[in-house]
């Protein structure tokens, strides 16, 4: 490998990417040797496995020769593999989705008393991180670096560098799942992750960042897109909110367990305005990127309103900022930082409907192409979700309502009317977009995506609508007083009072994950045997002296 | 005023999203740890054992906030169901804290005290034979599990660095504390009560022959929410206003 | 060294506060508005539409 680098110039990605992989292996390997506890010995195996076969990948690669992607137009091998890696991570996170909601519905199905991975406590944090980070996560890599390149007219920056944030990200997914099936957790909702994993996550993102940053630096077009605006606040948002929310002590460099910087009140502020920031930049602000970009694009119409894109932008990464505590109302957090959370929330709503009307009437006048283009139709619905969370959310923080509410499984509906349906249903469009004309191929089955809309909308219903009312009679049995003046359920009655709505619950998820899997069908098919591409599309000689 | 410098520039671009965000967590995060008052100054407040903390440990890893919140909200039902109202000073030594975020299960703010050890451990190895409509799943290999406690020392000292003010004693005491709060006839009994107060000294898990991670669960869930004396608290005092 | 209280927090809230609120919502409003922006807006919103790929 050394005689083959060499011959070509020198490049810092070349000295860059082996060296962290061989830095991550030598890691990895000496925390599997040396750590006093198995579990941090099976991540080190894991983490030193991750590392060596990237390592082949990259050799195998790049050594002694130039990867065709590097010389077209547009780097698309990295966006392709996001492609499939988020649709691999999307069905096995909706399995764990439903594996959990059966066993909320029926606790001795999986009844294994010995085998502490199988309970609720380890596979909750494996599904909330599989879709959030696993497959929201590599359809937010992908699709950026699809909409930087074609909007900025610019190969993406960093040469290797894209590759090594799509398999270091992965591979920093790989580790927090096996982590959690272990019993490592640090107890942070969706920053559950333990601190090697975090710092591992931290070397990938600012990788991301430079990738990213690089491309709207060497940019062709005069002005960045909006999408691009939207993608950047996210990348650079999430980057502090990661670090700061995971400042923590570890008990010594060879063992898993960590204590957090923070404590109680203050630690609690600092989870949650990280909890709710990696809603409103991970998976707010950076789908928002793909649905300036998609949408526009799918319906060949520019966006309804480019001056509201502007202050959609600038006011919602303003305000979200300030939600957090809203998730902390009622408690021993300071009256004075609940006040403030709930004004912001409720703020928040108006941003927020603007970017749904500007995605929504980007629609005006081709209103009919979502009668006949299915995908389109996935798009323009997922904003609609978009809009009814949004409005949601404000309603949930106002304090009357969240005294109600709070801790119940109202909460969970909200959540997953905003996963479902919103990033859901725009990942699943962009995919749809994306696949075919990543391969130049046309998609294999329109009526497929019309099975899976139908279907998949059907599974968002009986989730949202069996969570709402479950909540709402969870919340009103708790504080529901008798004629005597004693509180009238025990805790237990409404437990059981939840039975019927956690089967409808599970019956939603299956019928979600059910209409992914013809998703993956189809894509499968499309790849595999699609016709190709109607309009052929020119392919433009290597613009390599251009791009140096 | 022509801001196209801003957007055309994307290293300034950079610098307005990092302004704008970190405003808000600055201005609300920041005043928590100097606003006077934040956290009560309140008496019986304490370090949790080695035993205990141990226990939180093991609560943190099977992941109970998932179903269960540890914060008493301050409204009438809530106090009437589990106890006084949460205080911020009660999870002032939570390195992280477990208020929680969903109530599949009750509330654990103050579940100490309020079950027997001997339920508590049947209620964990199968929930459904106490609590048949119960929908937790089971921990029976916490019982036939032996802790590991090899590292508690150095789980104490990690808690120090982070604020938590043990002592020098608890630190190179803390396997000793750790035998000697599951076994109130050991040596170290009496010496590990001066180090803790009103910390329990018994065998949480039934089975005196040996120390499992069902002692350390038990015995952190049976003194969650049990420091604080309110007979003495006075909510209305102006120090406890905020 | 002075402990603010929950009054201090109060005041600055109801005053500086919403001083410089209104002055961000006006600058991104401005900038949305300007006219001599119009133009580069309307070609921006474009660009989507006018990447033939490659």
């Amino acid at each position: 490998m050394q005689a083959d680098v060499a011959q070509t110039p020198w490049r810092f990605d070349h000295f860059f990417i082996p060296l962290v992989l061989f830095l991550g292996f030598a890691a990895a390997l000496f925390e599997a040797a040396r750590s006093p506890e198995a579990p941090m010995v099976a991540q080190g195996w894991i983490f030193a496995i991750c590392m060596g076969l990237t390592g082949i990948w990259y050799m195998w690669m790049y050594a002694g020769r130039t990867p065709a992607d590097e010389t077209r137009t547009y780097a698309d091998g990295v966006v392709k593999a996001g492609v499939i890696a988020a649709m691999f991570w999307g069905i096995a996170g909706m399995l764990v989705g439903v594996i959990i909601a059966l066993q909320l519905s029926f606790p001795n199905l999986f009844y294994l008393p010995n085998e502490a991975w199988t309970n609720f406590g380890r596979l909750r944090p494996l599904h909330t991180s599989a879709v959030i980070f696993a497959f929201g996560g590599n359809v937010l890599i992908a699709t950026s670096f699809y909409v930087v390149q074609r909007t900025c007219r610019a190969h993406l920056f960093g040469g290797s560098l894209p590759w090594f944030v799509m398999w270091g990200y992965n591979t920093f997914i790989i580790l927090a799942g096996t982590g959690y099936l272990l019993g490592i957790s640090q107890s942070r909702e969706y920053a559950e992750p333990e601190w090697y994993a975090d710092i591992w996550l931290t070397i990938v993102w600012v990788c991301y960042l430079a990738v990213f940053l690089g491309t709207l630096i060497k940019r062709k077009e005069p002005h960045i897109y909006v999408a691009n605006w939207f993608y950047l606040a996210f990348i650079i948002t999430i980057a502090i909110l990661h670090v700061v929310n995971n400042l923590a002590m570890p008990i010594s460099l060879l063992q898993s367990k960590s204590y957090s910087l923070f404590s109680g009140v203050q630690d609690a502020l600092t989870q949650w305005w990280y909890g709710h920031n990696a809603v409103g930049f991970f998976l707010t602000a950076g789908f928002l990127g793909i649905m300036y970009y998609f949408i526009p694009k799918r319906a060949e119409r520019p966006v309804y309103s480019y001056r509201l894109s502007i202050i959609h932008f600038w006011s919602l990464i303003f305000i979200y900022i300030w939600a957090g505590p809203h998730h902390l109302l009622y408690t021993a957090l300071p009256e004075w930082a609940q006040t403030l959370g709930m004004t912001f929330s409720i703020i928040l709503w108006m941003p927020s409907w603007g970017g749904m009307i500007n995605g929504l009437m980007t629609l005006s006048g081709a209103w009919d192409k979502l009668r006949t283009d299915p995908v389109l139709r996935m798009l323009v619905v997922s904003v609609a979700f978009y809009g009814m969370s949004t409005f949601e959310g404000p309603v949930m923080s106002i304090k009357a309502v969240n005294a109600l509410s709070h801790y119940t499984n109202w909460t969970i509906g909200h959540v997953h009317s905003g996963a479902l349906g919103w990033v859901g249903y725009v990942s699943f469009g962009a995919i749809y977009c994306l696949v075919p004309w990543l391969w130049k191929k046309q998609l294999y089955s329109n009526a497929l995506v019309e099975w899976h809309f139908w279907i998949s909308t059907l599974g968002i219903v009986l989730y949202i609508t069996s969570m709402w009312v479950a909540g709402i009679m969870q919340g009103l049995m708790w504080r529901a007083y008798n004629d005597f003046g004693f509180l009238e359920y025990a805790f237990i009655e409404v437990v059981e009072a939840m039975h019927p709505y956690y089967i409808i619950r599970a019956v939603g998820g299956l019928l979600y994950l059910g209409g992914a899997l013809l998703m993956v069908f189809n894509l499968w098919k499309t790849v595999r045997s699609g016709a190709p591409a109607a309009a052929p599309i020119a392919v433009v000689p290597a613009v390599a002296a251009e791009a140096a | 005023m022509n801001h196209g410098w801003l957007e055309k520039n994307s290293f300034f671009m950079l610098i307005g999203i990092i302004l704008v965000v970190a405003v808000g967590g600055a201005v609300e995060i920041a005043p928590l740890f100097w606003v006077h008052g934040t956290v009560e100054k309140i008496d019986g407040m304490r370090p949790y054992t080695p035993l205990e903390l141990k226990g939180r440990n093991i609560y943190v890893r099977e992941g109970c906030y998932t179903c269960h919140s540890q914060q008493v909200r301050t409204l009438r039902d809530e106090v009437e169901r589990y106890g006084h109202y949460s205080l911020a000073a009660e999870s002032m030594y939570d390195h992280p804290f477990q208020w929680g975020s969903g109530r599949t299960g009750p509330d654990l703010a103050r579940v100490g005290g309020k079950y027997s050890d001997e339920w508590h451990r049947a209620h964990l190895v199968d929930p459904r034979s106490v609590v048949p409509e119960s929908i937790m799943p089971p921990y029976k290999f916490l019982f036939s599990k032996a802790l590991d406690y090899r590292d508690v020392g150095q789980m104490l000292t990690a808690n120090r660095m982070v604020g938590v003010p043990y002592s020098e004693d608890q630190i190179t005491r803390a396997k000793e504390d750790l035998e000697a709060q599951t076994d109130p006839n050991s040596e170290g009994a009496d010496d590990f009560r001066k180090r803790y107060a009103k910390a329990d000294v018994r065998d949480f898990d039934g089975e005196p022959s040996r120390i499992t991670e069902g002692d350390a669960l038990i015995a952190y869930m049976q003194m969650l929410g049990t420091l604080v004396d309110f007979k003495t608290y006075r909510a209305q005092a102006p120090e406890h206003r905020r | 060294m002075y402990h603010w209280a929950y009054e201090d927090v109060l005041a600055f809230a109801k005053s500086w506060s919403v001083v410089y609120f209104s002055l961000m919502f006006l600058a991104a409003f401005a900038y949305a508005y300007w006219p001599k922006n119009r133009e580069r807006f309307r070609r921006a919103a474009h660009i989507p539409l006018r990447d033939e790929d490659a």
